[in-house]
């Protein structure tokens, strides 16, 4: 099959976000004005909001999470922009990586030259139970959520069949969730900016103070064995399995590449986009593998004319561990059944081979489902312009990939970038 | 005899009569859980509703300790874990449900692979009442 191409190239010229976390006094709208005034502040040669000519959102569920519905419109006229064509996007959590694509495919149709998407979730209103209600709804509410199923209950399936399969463990995950923490801990935007060590020594030292008897734990696995101090949400996959409940939006700005100069002094290159779907999870073949994202992968991978082994870094949807693992095989970066491995074995650090999540991933960072596509964005533009600060990679990063996945995979949205200066 | 809509409504009557039904595309042969109006393998249109013998064994399953509000409501939760899986048909298609008669406090002892057998599980009261699909370990 011949390789699908865009009808013009499409540049990022801007990128911000609002900080990811629980924050009880901002709406949504507060946090995406947050996350516009980033993202202008950081094209190069400065932005006139006037120009942007439509919006994209994504957002999963405003309606449940916060009673309000109709979201685009109304993010389009806090920034100013009111009269300007804004569509809401819904795919779960992957709802802004596919507004992404709906930015690059508008642009990329000569309809519009300058696009502005974004996500935006609020999560922290409902108590634990209703926000697990609300992610289940991203399930099939008729044939999987009536079985017990919640969203870390389907990616714990995925971790037993996969385990079961490959011989990796519940300590495998807990690696992945280790170095995450250690990014996370270098990144001022995240919920957690503290590694798994940090949060052990500040538990101890709170126990200390309070006189209450201090915890004996040898070390960060015993700390993440502990029942107590690492609760099973559904096993195999514990509290540093999951992704948070978060707040958060992040916003970006897309230009037509022939444009891309007048904005800024190093534009990246959208050269990969790929989208694709499937059914519920129990009506897939094989459990251990996501086929929506290497379906994506291969699409973004042929329109970039990229392989695998040429990706410098990559941000990829981490809301458990397990799924870190599994998409780390599914994007080919490892062979299937070896994802946990490179896992346990650090080749995914940013001191690796294969960085995967300098950010934090959602498992840090946090996971406000509908901005976390646009999130990945961020750190991809920061990584590749070498602002990503003490979490800079060492190496020149000249093409990155960002995968952003809704539900258990019904959806996923692969992104290649490159940077030509 | 007319055949029921292959609605999920028809699914859960032939629930509640504890009967697990599929469907069966007349054009491809394909068969389907859960049941599908229109074959997604070949599009076909010619639909019939084929009993399932309930047999099969565990794909993938988990233990849930943080409950949904349905699953809280019948009583179970953090002190009272349930476990659910994905279980697939001796027939070939795989559905969605939970694994009762397996001790979910003690996940390690539950394995990919055993075989098992449907059960009904009636849950509710009054107006709410209804039945839902589960599975249990095979017994010989
Ligand atoms: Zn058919």
């Amino acid at each position: 099959m011949r390789a699908k191409k865009l009808n013009r190239g499409v540049a990022l010229v801007g990128a911000g976000m609002s900080r990811f976390g629980a924050f009880p006094a901002d709406t949504t709208r507060d946090l995406f004005v947050q996350a516009f005034r980033e993202m202008r502040a950081s094209v190069d040669k400065g932005l006139d909001p006037r120009g942007i000519e439509a919006i994209y959102i994504g957002n999963y569920s405003s309606d449940l999470f916060e009673g309000q519905g109709h979201t685009a419109p109304l993010m389009a006229d806090w920034i100013g922009l009111a009269s300007r064509p804004a569509t809401r996007v819904e795919d779960a959590c992957a709802s802004s990586g596919v507004a992404l694509r709906q930015g690059i495919l508008a642009i990329a149709s000569g309809l519009y030259d300058m696009v502005l998407v974004g996500g935006i979730e609020k999560m922290t209103n409902l108590p634990t139970e209703r926000v697990t209600d609300t992610l289940a709804t991203a399930g099939d509410v008729l044939y999987e959520i009536p079985a017990g199923f919640t969203f870390p209950g389907f990616y714990a399936a995925i971790a037993t069949a996969y385990m079961a399969r490959y011989g990796a463990s519940p300590e495998s995950f807990m690696k992945v969730g280790l170095k995450n923490h250690e990014n996370g801990a270098l990144n001022p935007k995240a919920q957690f900016g503290a590694t798994i060590r940090t949060m052990m020594d500040r538990r101890i030292a709170s126990a200390k103070a309070k006189g209450r008897p201090m915890p004996t734990w040898e070390d960060e696995m015993a700390f993440l064995h502990d029942d107590n101090a690492n609760p099973v949400i559904a096993w195999p996959m514990r509290l540093f399995d999951c992704s948070p409940i978060s707040d958060g939006a992040a916003a970006a700005l897309l230009v037509a590449e022939d444009l891309a100069d007048s904005f800024s002094d190093v534009p990246i290159h959208i050269i990969g986009s790929g989208q694709a779907s499937d059914c519920a999870l129990h009506d897939r073949p094989d459990l251990t593998t996501i086929a929506s994202a290497r379906l994506a992968g291969e699409q973004a991978y042929q329109m970039a004319g990229v392989r695998p082994a040429d990706i410098k870094i990559a941000e990829v949807h981490d809301c458990f561990t397990i799924a870190e693992i599994v998409a780390t095989e599914d994007l080919g970066f490892f062979a299937p059944g070896e994802g946990w491995k490179a896992a346990e074995e650090g080749v995914t650090g940013r001191g690796g081979r294969r960085p995967i999540n300098s950010s934090g991933g959602l498992k840090s960072k946090g996971h406000p489902v509908g901005a976390s596509g646009i999130g990945q964005v961020v750190e991809i533009w920061h990584q590749m312009r070498g602002e990503a600060g003490e979490r800079q990679l060492p190496n020149s990063v000249d093409l990155a990939l960002t995968h952003n996945v809704g539900g258990t995979g019904q959806t996923c949205a692969v992104h290649i970038y490159e940077r030509r200066r | 005899m007319s055949e029921r809509p292959f609605t999920s409504t028809s699914f859960q009557q032939y629930l509640a009569e504890h009967r697990l039904m599929a469907t069966r595309c007349g054009t491809c042969g394909a068969l389907h859980l859960p049941p599908r109006p229109l074959c997604p393998s070949c599009f076909g249109e010619a639909i019939s509703w084929e009993e399932m013998s309930g047999s099969g064994h565990l794909k993938a399953f988990t233990t849930i300790h943080i409950a949904p509000t349905a699953m809280i409501e019948a009583g179970y939760g953090r002190n009272n874990p349930y476990c659910t899986g994905v279980v697939e048909l001796d027939e070939g298609p795989a559905i969605s449900a939970q694994i009762l008669g397996v001790d979910a406090s003690h996940p390690q002892g539950i394995a990919v692979g055993i075989r098992l057998s449907v059960t009904f599980v009636e849950r509710g009261q009054g107006d709410g009442r209804h039945t839902l699909l589960g599975f249990q370990p095979a017994v010989g």
